[in-house]
């Protein structure tokens, strides 16, 4: 009933595919379902109509120069691909450093966009990189939210600028004033200056906070955008660019299901990029936005260069190294390498969330809905109750010492037979498959302990050269 | 005048509705969020109708698609009658917490706040804020303690105090994350075992596309939600999504907020909700 845009575009795709040769009623009929599928992603309606209107017409201009027999559907997919991407923005862009530092950030959004944890997101990104940032807190409307700035502040060890307690009283443009100030003389090279929520339409509140930017001339004013927003945020964007105007957009929330088809039609109207994305509750869910990921996502593709990164940066290249060292040298995998996986995959983050990133992931939309997070807490939770000589060697695992296991973690005996008797089938696999090129990091996981609908179904590897060029390039390094 | 009354001038004084001007009521419909399934069938239901009933007919068309369940708030005789608050990030719970806090308040009825946000950054510190505001006793717990255990002592607290209600707010949760969603269960659990929850209210922020409708249909999965709090319509946001909800899922919207303040909240009212739409 709710499908996202990527499966629509899937199916769209997949009846087109099915056919031999393509005509004309095809084009259209394949546009009117396009065009159903990216009003319920949330692609504001005149976007929509141009859009769709570009992909008919290139779509027919294609089709007599087709050779017969050549894969008419891709080359349709093709001129999608690409005006998708063209739209959303050819490569993202960066902020830019002032000469003179501070280089000032201001952030300007509705109500409950997400602006306070990004404003902590951003300064965690670019201390990071060597950056000495100060967050300060201008938001003295929400209860509150001073408050809630200098816990992240805290917790991410950047100093926070809040000499209001907020909560309706004091004024934001000397806080933000006065926090510029602030920053030129400790030498902080970077500023970032969180505002409070306001309305598109709201007269009053828009000249405050274009009182804020003439204050402190921000090198960037990035507009905080919920990616769950319908319609509507075509003309709240618009109402923030002719009353303060931006130079960039954050897309929040992104890991909802939300398609965020909102994000076309902001680019597209604004002509302002998309420059990072929000992609969950804790501080390191945040990453600079990719639009050809964002496109391929769109599409059905899946977000496998996302997924790649996420994997390079959880497993350490000396354990991955050692556990392909194992592989191939005939050694037996052993829990506690299984052990050392798990701990890798929990860095990455929800399992949930980097299945939806594999290609096809669309179609098994519901087994990825179902997966039970819980299930590897538990499994993590027997492994780590066994000795390492257990570890090592799964065969003196006699009954009381499975009794005792199954008391330390606080699971019943049976879930640790299971856990125990499917590590030795999985190992026993291993040892089959051996010599194959399985990636030492993602081999074993998906199968283990982990209750996913089909593992089997998701197709890691797919013959197919991509029209994507990051996923291309990634079958390529595999 | 807006499209809707031009429309009826046309419907009712000769059948010359253009094409033109059904895509313009398309668009209307459709800028407004109600999603384009929805809005299909209003346009093929409204397609039918002539004469001079146009003006009311075509209410009909819109009134048709809203649920029929009551949309008054379920008070028990018992004390207290709990309300549970529940919704994604960012929509508005905290606030609307407080707002129905004050309102029944001042229906001179005792009134206890539960913060069971015990997750974001500060999220206890903004239901005392307005707490202290309206001098209404808020029940925490420590920073990232267990959510239901503090919904749990907020229960205790109002049956034993004998509070009229209790409002119990929640952490912002996306409905696809079920782990978080699952607590969201527990919290209900461990409320009912102290007294039954009369209201689960889920917060709709009126900017929400058309995704608000898996919310609505994941959180109704999960704690059985009895009714919509349909906030920000205050901005320029017409909220359809909701009315999407109420047609496809029949959870009638309980409340509407408009605006930051503690007393912009009001029953929701069916027919200025549709007039509102097509103005
Ligand atoms: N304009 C407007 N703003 C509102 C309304 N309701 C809430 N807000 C604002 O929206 C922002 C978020 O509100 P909260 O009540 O903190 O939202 P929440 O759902 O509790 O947020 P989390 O707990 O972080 O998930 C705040 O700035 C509120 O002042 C409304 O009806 N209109
Ligand atoms: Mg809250």
């Amino acid at each position: 009933m709710f499908d996202s845009l990527t499966s629509r575009f899937s199916s769209a795709f997949s009846s087109l595919r099915s056919r031999g040769k393509i005509s004309a009623s095809d084009v259209d009929a394949t546009c009117v379902q396009m065009r159903e599928a990216l009003l319920e992603a949330d692609v504001a309606l005149p976007v929509v109509e141009d859009f769709i209107e570009e992909i008919r017409t290139r779509s027919l201009a294609l089709l007599p120069s087709l050779q017969a027999g050549s894969n008419q559907a891709q080359a349709i997919f093709d001129v999608v691909n690409a005006e998708l991407t063209r739209i959303l923005g050819s490569e993202a862009r960066r902020v830019r450093f002032s000469k003179k530092p501070p280089t000032v950030i201001m952030l300007a959004g509705l109500q409950g966009a997400g602006k306070t944890t990004l404003a902590g997101k951003l300064a965690k990104y670019y201390a990071d990189q060597g950056n000495t940032p100060l967050l300060v807190a201008s938001d003295l409307q929400r209860p509150n939210a001073v408050t809630q700035l200098q816990i992240l502040g805290q917790s991410i060890g950047v100093p926070v600028f809040a000499p209001e307690e907020g909560n309706g009283k004091g004024n934001p443009v000397n806080v933000a004033t006065d926090g510029i100030k602030y920053a030129s003389a400790k030498q902080f090279n970077m500023v970032i200056v969180d505002t409070a929520g306001r309305l598109g339409i709201d007269g009053e509140l828009m000249n405050e906070a274009v009182a804020i930017r003439d204050a402190i001339s921000p090198d960037e004013i990035l507009f905080v955008v919920d990616a769950m927003m319908g319609q509507d945020a075509v003309r709240t964007a618009q109402s923030f660019q002719e009353g303060v105007g931006f130079d960039g957009v954050v897309l929040t929330k992104l890991d909802g299901d939300a398609r965020g088809g909102s994000a076309l039609s902001i680019t597209q109207l604004t002509k302002r990029p998309i420059m990072f994305v929000s992609t969950g509750e804790k501080i390191s869910d945040f990453d600079i936005f990719y639009p050809d990921r964002m496109a391929s996502r769109i599409l059905g593709l899946g977000d496998v260069a996302t997924l790649a990164e996420q994997a390079k940066k959880a497993f350490d290249p000396a354990t991955s190294a050692k556990l392909e060292e194992k592989f191939s040298s005939g050694e037996d995998f052993t829990l506690e390498d299984f052990l050392e996986q798990l701990q890798a995959m929990s860095k990455m983050g929800s399992m949930s969330k980097m299945l939806a990133m594999l290609p096809g992931a669309a179609s098994m939309k519901k087994q990825i809905e179902n997966f039970d997070e819980g299930e590897l807490v538990r499994t993590r939770a027997i492994v780590q109750s066994m000795t390492p000589t257990e570890r090592r060697d799964i065969k003196v695992l006699n009954g009381s010492r499975r009794a005792r296991i199954a008391l330390g973690s606080g699971r019943a005996v049976s879930e640790v037979n299971s856990l125990v008797e499917r590590f030795s089938l999985a190992q026993k696999a291993m040892k089959a498959m051996r010599g194959g090129s399985m990636p030492a990091g993602m081999a074993m996981p998906a199968g283990m302990g982990a209750s996913v609908g089909k593992p089997k179904q998701v197709p890691t590897k797919k013959k197919s050269k991509s029209g994507n060029p990051a996923k291309r390039a990634l079958e390529e390094r595999s | 005048m807006g499209l809707f009354s031009k429309l009826i001038s046309k419907l009712t004084n000769s059948n010359e509705v253009s094409l033109s001007d059904w895509k313009t009521l398309e668009a209307d419909l459709l800028a407004a969020d109600i999603g384009p399934k929805i809005v299909e069938s209003i346009i093929n239901q409204a397609r039918l109708i002539r004469g001079d009933q146009a003006q009311s007919a075509l209410t009909q068309v819109l009134m048709k698609s809203l649920s029929r369940a009551p949309r008054e708030m379920n008070l028990s005789v018992a004390k207290p009658s709990t309300f549970l608050i529940v919704g994604v990030n960012g929509t508005g719970k905290t606030t609307s917490a407080a707002k129905l806090a004050a309102h029944f308040q001042k229906k001179s009825l005792t009134v206890i706040l539960g913060a069971a946000d015990t997750f974001r950054a500060a999220a206890v510190e903004q239901l005392q804020t307005w707490g202290k505001r309206l001098d209404i006793l808020v029940i925490s717990g420590k920073e990232a303690s267990d959510p239901a255990a503090v919904a749990f002592e907020s229960a205790q607290k109002a049956r034993d105090s004998h509070s009229d209600i209790l409002i119990i707010d929640t952490a912002g949760r996306l409905h696809n994350k079920s782990d978080l969603m699952h607590e969201l269960e527990k919290v209900k659990r461990v409320v009912e075992k102290i007294t039954p929850v009369n209201e689960v209210l889920l917060v709709i922020d009126a900017t929400t596309g058309q995704n608000g409708l898996i919310q609505a249909q994941v959180f109704s999965e999960s704690v059985a939600v009895t009714g919509i709090i349909l906030t920000k319509l205050d901005g320029s946001a017409k909220g359809g999504i909701a009315l999407s909800i109420e047609a496809t899922l029949d959870i009638p919207i309980k409340w509407i907020a408009t605006g930051e303040s503690i007393e912009d909240i009001a029953p929701f009212d069916p027919e200025r909700y549709i007039e509102g739409l097509l103005a």
